[in-house]
């Protein structure tokens, strides 16, 4: 999509052109991971369009909806996309003909048949997913078509708009992320292990014999190692405590020349930067817990042909680590800019650059090893820069475990959890208990709590039971104010254009971290009150 | 007296008792009117508004302590609440709609622009067809043919072209700009707009201003009482600075592909006038970002330093950021469902500044945000400006332009000596410029300037003029 060097402009295709702002945030193969996503929405209310037009603007691959309702006038209220002459028609067609027309490039079917029918009679019928949207489900569909997606290890995303509360909920058994997009990242200089290119580049550098304008532009990393190199010969060790580092970043500072008079500047931007680089750049190379699991898991697994290549992957770094890598995970290779002239940094670049591509290497290699062992199976495609991103991101790599929806509902669920966060009177986790709750009321019911104006007052007394019952049956008091239960009852499960705006934009990009593997999902229920505008998300 | 004003500061008690609605409808059809009552309830159009007529017309624990539940709240959203929405691009297309499919009709929105291929991926109301054309026309157009009853006015303009009188006019305004310059224009005019008897806020010059902005994949939504609560100024700081390279690591000692774009930006460009002499760049010119990569390219390569693409010389002569439909939606809805508050008090609205951030799980963050004592914009505080006799006019300028207080963009000084008004510099009309600008070299004290006159300086950054008193350092 994006025109290799010397071409001209003109050759960048209307859809680069179009997609050029989010391709700056998932790449080109992001994209085309999207365009390879079908995604099924459940039921096309205001929550689904709005999960789906996001989904279709930046160009996903293909939608079915699911709905057999037709156009009500409520529709006409609060989703954009049905039209007011379009009362009365099926709302799958409506619905998805005007959201496609957001996007010429997606396809799109609608199946105007009950879900339940479609559950009962057509399990297989999901398997061509990459992942499921669903809305507005009765409690007893909902735990039916948890099961069946779990089984078939297809992600399902549960969007909810209920009044002034959102409820998001992502049902995946293993979500793996190579590419997470960390938002705060130290750099990875291995001042403690420099790996021999670097070490001896560094040692041929005598900073005495510099000239000042040379001397000003050695990049801080070779200050830094050579400050350290003679920390440690006075100290005997490498500084640890909060009072060596401030100690060694006075010795940083005495490396520093005075400025000849009249020169401008009045100090070496090279040593300033060292100095306030010490506290990160002197951090021991470690393995960040997460990633730790994560080696630890891999390790443990028997390859076979099923077996993903994330895991694969994972598995030739854990023996990466433990042999060639000395128990480092692979020379990253990008470092941060310095100031420095454009040789000296550009060389220091090249060895991280260098270093990383060989350590790289060994992972692939013993990536092939494995593959040939498992006899012939699907060739990981472009195996080569998937282990080269695998191993530039093996600091932030990311596995989610989920848990189903049906366990959460009828099986064991986090109870601690639960209690914890209710003794907190702020805690979001009350609109969880009152969307249980409302759930209840409607399996009973068959309508939920103050949907009817004559049964407000009555509805909320029957709420109350339904949530009391639900907390004993967690092992908690009645400890839920009446304020909340009066408040649902109010909103009677009106959704909301706003509210419903909202989470359809967080279920989208939901849906865009499955599809695409880059980022991380929320594991795995979300909560918005609109009426604080707060937010959490819990794992129950 | 403006109804919709009455409404949302009143103090006289609605004579339609919240009670009775719902006692009137548990008595089964126990009167003709309630009848009529219940039959109006039936009807298809009525049901149009369900949804928010649930929150309109019954109490709830979270109201708002001014909420009435009443018929009469949809009626005045839909009959006379006037409001603004500024921009009608990422964040402006989700706000119409939002808005809209809240029981908003009387929309207005600004926008200057025109539609670029680049918008279709998230400006949901624009279609390839309308490239070219203005988006505040194409946007109203749609709104007003798919949500029946709304009648969205557009104005194809900057917001500079209008006055006190325009803003005066709305009882709302909802931003979702890209521009922090534009940003602080609307803060400040809302301010201006504010009035005080005996000292005294009058509550019903306080146009309230809603504000969302995002990048990327993170956002935030705020709202601002001008002269209640925190405004845009207060919060100059928040923003981050933008990225400027040093200019001798562009000429001298390039890294980074960044580097070698800026170079030919910045120093090429100038010097060899690829297109004819004295062109500006266009960034928006595919054939000017083509020029520019090739050269980067080639500096690129005599240094050694890779990555130089098309894609990243567009994004830093642009100063592209990047954009998805989600989050615009989120940041619009969050805005959206505050304006329905503000309007309806039927739950109080934020207080008064959300974050949000859903790269790792979904992330949201809600604080109040304080009013800045001595913010140049919205406090009474008289604003200082320290200066030495020997500072030259342009230190002063600078001064102005690069403190992260004022953070101003082309100050004009005009200052007040033995009682006359005398222009110190003013960027325009060029005429003048041209005969002010010797005043740049020389001293406060060869001007004439003294401890504690008064400095009015006006900039871009807002409508009003701010009055410094200088301060003499020795």
């Amino acid at each position: 999509m994006e025109s290799s060097g010397g071409t001209p402009s003109c050759e960048l295709t209307d859809k680069a052109k179009k997609y050029d702002r989010q391709l700056r945030l998932w790449g080109d193969h992001g994209q085309v991971a999207l365009e390879s996503g079908h995604v099924c929405l459940i039921n096309a209310s205001a929550s689904g369009t709005e999960t789906l037009k996001s989904l279709v603007l930046p160009g996903l691959g293909s939608v079915t909806i699911i709905d057999d309702t037709k156009v009500t006038p409520q529709d006409v209220g609060n989703n954009f996309f049905v039209e007011s002459e379009s009362v009365g028609s099926a709302r799958g067609e409506v619905t998805l003909r005007l959201l496609l027309e957001l996007n010429p490039e997606v396809r799109g079917t609608f199946v105007e048949q009950p879900l339940t029918e479609i559950l009962d009679n057509q399990p297989d019928f999901f398997t061509p997913f990459s992942c499921v949207v669903a809305t507005c489900l009765p409690e007893c569909t909902l735990l039916t078509l948890s099961k069946v997606l779990w089984e078939a290890k297809i992600p399902l995303v549960v969007v909810r708009t209920y009044g002034m509360i959102g409820y998001l909920r992502v049902q995946m058994e293993e979500h793996t992320v190579v590419e997470s997009h960390p938002d705060n990242e130290m750099p990875d200089l291995r001042l403690d292990r420099p790996f021999p290119a670097l070490q001896k580049y560094i040692d041929g550098l005598d900073l005495d014999s510099m000239d000042h304008r040379e001397h000003s532009h050695v990049p801080y990393v070779v200050i830094l190692y050579k400050v350290r190199q003679r920390w440690i010969q006075e100290h005997g060790a490498a500084p640890a405590s909060y009072k060596e580092r401030k100690a060694f970043a006075e010795m940083v500072r005495e490396g520093m020349r005075q400025k000849e008079s009249g020169s401008g500047d009045t100090f070496e931007e090279n040593f300033e930067e060292g100095i306030k680089a010490v506290n990160t750049a002197l951090l021991p190379t470690t393995i960040p817990s997460g990633v730790q699991s994560i080696l630890n898991e891999a390790s443990s697994i028997t390859p076979s042909p099923t077996t993903k290549p994330f895991w694969i992957m994972a598995r030739a770094l854990h023996e990466f680590i433990t042999s060639e890598g000395r128990g480092a995970l692979p020379v990253r290779g990008t470092i941060p800019d310095m100031t420095a002239d454009s040789e000296k940094y550009i060389k220091v670049q090249n060895l991280y650059r260098e270093q990383a591509a060989q350590d790289a290497d060994w992972v692939l290699r013993r990536v092939q090893e494995h593959s040939q062992q498992l006899g012939p199976r699907k060739v990981i495609s472009s195996l080569e820069s998937s282990v080269k991103t695998f191993c530039k991101n093996a600091h932030a790599l990311r596995v989610i475990k989920g848990k189903s929806i049906a366990e959460e509902y009828k099986g064991s669920i986090n109870l601690s959890e639960i209690g914890s966060h209710l003794e907190n009177p702020d805690s979001e986790l009350v609109w969880y208990v009152m969307l249980r709750a409302v759930d209840q009321f409607q399996s009973e019911f068959r309508a939920y709590p103050g949907y009817f104006q004559d049964q407000v007052e009555t509805d909320i007394v029957r709420l109350k039971v339904c949530v009391n019952k639900l907390l004993a049956d967690w092992g908690c008091g009645p400890i839920i104010k009446d304020d909340f239960i009066h408040e649902m009852c109010r909103y009677g499960a009106a959704e909301v254009h706003s509210v419903a705006a909202y989470m359809g934009g967080c279920a989208a990009q939901e849906v865009i971290k499955v599809v695409t593997g880059q980022y991380v999902p929320v594991n795995h229920t979300h909560i918005y009150s609109a009426i604080t505008a707060t937010s959490a998300t819990f794992s129950l | 007296m403006d109804p919709v004003r009455k409404l949302k500061f009143r103090t006289v008690k609605d004579q339609d008792v919240f009670c009775s609605r719902y006692l009137a409808l548990q008595l089964i059809f126990s009167t003709a009117s309630d009848i009529i009552v219940h039959l109006v309830r039936m009807l298809p159009w009525g049901e149009r508004w369900g949804e928010v007529r649930k929150l309109l017309e019954r109490p709830g624990p979270f109201t708002h302590p001014d909420f009435e539940p009443s018929p009469d709240t949809l009626k005045m959203l839909q009959e006379n609440m006037k409001v603004l929405v500024i921009g009608a691009g990422g964040l402006g297309c989700e706000l119409l709609k939002d808005l809209a499919l809240m029981g908003f009709t009387k929309l207005h929105v600004i926008d200057m622009d025109t539609i670029d291929l680049s918008n279709l991926n998230r400006q949901f109301l624009f279609r390839k067809k309308d490239i070219g054309e203005s988006k505040a026309k194409v946007a109203a157009e749609f709104v007003n043919h798919r949500v029946k009853g709304c009648h969205v006015t557009y104005y194809n303009n900057k917001i500079q072209d209008f006055g006190e009188d325009f803003y005066r006019s709305f009882h709302l305004v909802v931003c979702g700009l890209d521009s922090i310059v534009a940003r602080r224009w609307i803060n400040g005019m809302l301010l201006s707009l504010l009035c005080y008897e005996d000292g005294m806020l009058e509550q019903n010059s306080v146009i309230p201003l809603v504000d969302g902005g995002t990048e990327g994949f993170k956002g935030n939504a705020r709202v601002v009482l001008p002269g209640l609560t925190a405004c845009i100024e207060c919060t100059l700081d928040l923003f981050p600075p933008q990225v400027n390279f040093p200019l001798c690591t562009i000429a001298h000692t390039p890294r980074l592909p960044e580097h070698c774009i800026e170079y030919v930006r910045i120093l090429l460009w100038p010097k060899e006038n690829p297109f004819s002499s004295e062109t500006a760049i266009d960034g928006d010119d595919p054939q000017h970002i083509n020029w520019i990569f090739e050269k980067a390219q080639k500096r690129a390569a005599e240094y050694g330093i890779g990555g130089v693409t098309y894609r990243l010389t567009q994004g830093v002569v642009k100063r592209i950021i990047p954009a998805v439909a989600s989050t615009n939606a989120v940041i619009a809805a969050a805005c959206a469902t505050e304006a329905f508050k503000l309007a309806t008090s039927a739950c109080t609205p934020m207080n008064n500044y959300f974050v949000f951030n859903d790269t790792d799980g979904i992330y949201t963050y809600t604080y109040e945000q304080e009013k800045k004592e001595d913010c140049v914009a919205c406090s009474q505080v008289p604003q200082e400006l320290e200066m030495k006799l020997s500072d030259k006019l342009q230190d002063i300028i600078t001064t102005l332009a690069e403190s992260l207080q004022y953070q101003m963009k082309n100050p004009g000084l005009t200052a007040m000596i033995d009682g006359k008004t005398k222009s110190l510099y003013l960027h325009s009309p060029s005429s003048i410029e041209e005969k002010l600008r010797p005043n740049l070299k020389k001293t406060i004290e060869e001007l004439g300037l003294q401890d504690g006159m008064e400095l009015a300086v006006a900039d871009v950054t807002s409508p009003n003029t701010v009055l410094f008193r200088i301060k003499i350092k020795t």
